[in-house]
């Protein structure tokens, strides 16, 4: 049987040239990048090396990398820490209804702790507006979070547009590009944030290697304290091979971003198509051209998600689902609610996201096995037996 | 999440009584599109006895095999052995189910005593169905 990977937006492989990259750290060269010896200097060294070529992706210094263990650290640490260290300054923060629940999260623990947070809806098509931003501003805000791309609809901010209003008003700008970096070009200095989260894992890189950028003279709160590493900004000895990994990615995406880009934009829209042209009654959710260009975000009506998941998983094709059913809370993703679509569609929701690996055959072969899925459940189905007997009425 | 069991997986796959029985005694729809699952069960009965079930159901793995499993175990009953069929009998059938996906037992035991409530108000019966009264959240259609 085929088997067909399109779920890119929950992690990618490692890709070889990485994983030969790291190979040699995890025995030979196993050294504590704390030891002065020669054997921790060679690590020191890896570490050093990995972070420049982190730095060079996104246009920072190799000094404003820090290295963490996941997206969702890099998240906390940004906003916990940044919100911590400046609370002198103010105790408002300013975040969209859309970011990844390591933003929302931690949103909500500095609420519990003084701190008063606005969440910023979206239009429908999942764009934050920036006089939104800019009216949302008072004097008491010190930071602003809107991440650079929505990992569920794919919806690409106007970062520059928001950053040249948090500098205007003297706020601190962080993004959480996790489901940009290697996909579309990020670069620090035009995009005007002040911090940045990237994971290696979402990008060819290995898991549990993700990185924070800090503009210099930003003043963040270690959240992982007792040792010296990362310049005392984050305790714990380095996951040598995993950054590494992330170095050899960073170099990747550097080199291929272009064609990646021009690779998956058409391939998506292929998938988009062929989906549109043989399934009534589909949504495509997000921006029409400001979107991630592997991403396919489609709701169903009168079709479950997690159904549609599994007789896709039968058929070797690996998707997402955007479903109620699918989530241990059993609400409908948050991104779907803000961006309006309705309750009873949103479970029908599938996320599809592309990567170098597809092939046009893997395409057509999805295009090929979804549309009888979504038949077959629909006959199943007694909201599409409603529609149809409604339909004949009119 | 957890995973399903092989039986959830055959009857999701494979869902027996998929489908509408034409003038039917006993039609009975719960559950909700926006909680993600609504079932729709008919029953066709003889003399004191369900001689068929059917159902149509939008939902997940688990609403499918539990609808698929509730209408097994009700083809053949009585009426009064029907009622007795609870949402624990329907989870245990599947050889279980994960802990979030529950409901979805509870909304097969209310599918089938909406059904049968229904056919005592087509006889003009009062009717002695008590319909379960927790059922995780609301699932109202009407």
């Amino acid at each position: 049987m085929r088997r067909v990977y399109l779920d890119h937006a929950a992690t990618t492989p490692v890709h070889p040239k990485v994983l030969e990259a790291m190979m040699p750290y995890f025995s030979g060269k196993f050294g504590n990048p704390s030891n002065l010896h020669d054997i921790g200097r060679e690590s020191k060294n890896a570490v050093e090396e990995a972070r420049v070529k982190t730095a060079l992706l996104i246009g920072a210094k190799p000094e404003e990398i820090f290295f963490t263990s996941s997206g969702a650290e890099s998240n906390n640490f940004a906003l916990k820490g940044i919100a911590q260290a400046n609370s002198q300054k103010g105790k408002h923060i300013i975040v969209s209804q859309i970011e990844h629940f390591s933003i929302l999260h931690p949103a909500k623990t500095l609420e519990k702790s003084g701190f008063t947070v606005t969440y910023l809806p979206t239009d429908r098509q999942g764009l934050v507006n920036p006089d939104d931003v800019s009216k949302a501003i008072t004097k008491d805000t010190i930071l602003v979070s809107i991440m650079h791309a929505n990992n569920e609809i794919g919806t690409i901010q106007p970062i520059e547009e928001i950053s040249r209003i948090t500098k205007e008003r003297g706020v601190f700008f962080h993004s959480d590009a996790v489901a940009t970096t290697g996909w579309i070009p990020v670069n620090v200095q035009s995009l005007g944030v002040d911090s940045l989260s990237l994971s290696g894992h979402q990008f060819y890189g290995p898991k549990g290697a993700s990185a924070l950028y800090v503009r210099k003279g930003v003043r963040i709160k270690p959240q992982i304290e007792g040792g010296i590493q990362e310049d005392g900004r984050r305790a714990g000895t380095e996951n040598v091979p995993g950054i590494v990994g992330l170095g050899r990615a960073a170099e990747l995406a550097v080199a291929e971003i272009e064609h990646r880009m021009a690779y998956l934009a058409p391939l998506r829209d292929r998938l988009q198509k062929g989906l549109l042209d043989r399934i009534d009654h589909l949504v495509v959710n997000g921006h029409a051209t400001r979107r991630l260009p592997q991403n396919l975000n489609i709701s169903l009506w009168y079709v479950e998600g997690e159904s549609m998941l599994l007789f896709l998983n039968m058929e070797g094709v690996s998707v997402s689902s955007g479903s109620a059913c699918t989530s241990r809370s059993l609400k409908s993703s948050h991104v779907l609610t803000c961006i309006g679509t309705d309750a009873a569609v949103a479970n029908g929701t599938l996320l599809l996201t592309l990567g170098m690996g597809n092939t046009a055959e893997d395409i057509d072969y999805v295009i090929e096995k979804l549309p009888p899925i979504v038949k077959r459940l629909r006959e199943m189905s007694p909201l599409y037996e409603d529609m149809i007997k409604k339909e004949k009425v009119r | 999440m957890e995973q399903y069991s092989s039986k959830v997986m055959d009857h999701f796959a494979h869902p027996h009584n998929v489908g509408e029985i034409e003038n039917a005694d006993g039609v009975g729809t719960v559950g909700n599109p926006v909680c993600g699952d609504v079932m729709r069960l008919y029953i066709k009965v003889e003399g004191n006895v369900i001689a068929d079930a059917k159902f149509k159901t939008f939902g997940c793995g688990a609403a499918i095999a539990t609808s698929s499993m509730v209408t097994d175990l009700v083809k053949g009953k009585t009426i009064d052995e029907a009622l007795k069929i609870s949402n624990a009998a329907v989870a245990e059938a599947l050889g279980g189910l994960p802990k979030v996906k529950m409901h979805c037992s509870v909304l097969a035991e209310e599918a089938l005593k909406s059904a049968l409530n229904d056919y005592y108000k087509k006889k003009g019966i009062p009717s002695p169905v008590k319909m379960p009264a927790e059922s995780g959240h609301e699932h109202d259609m009407e």
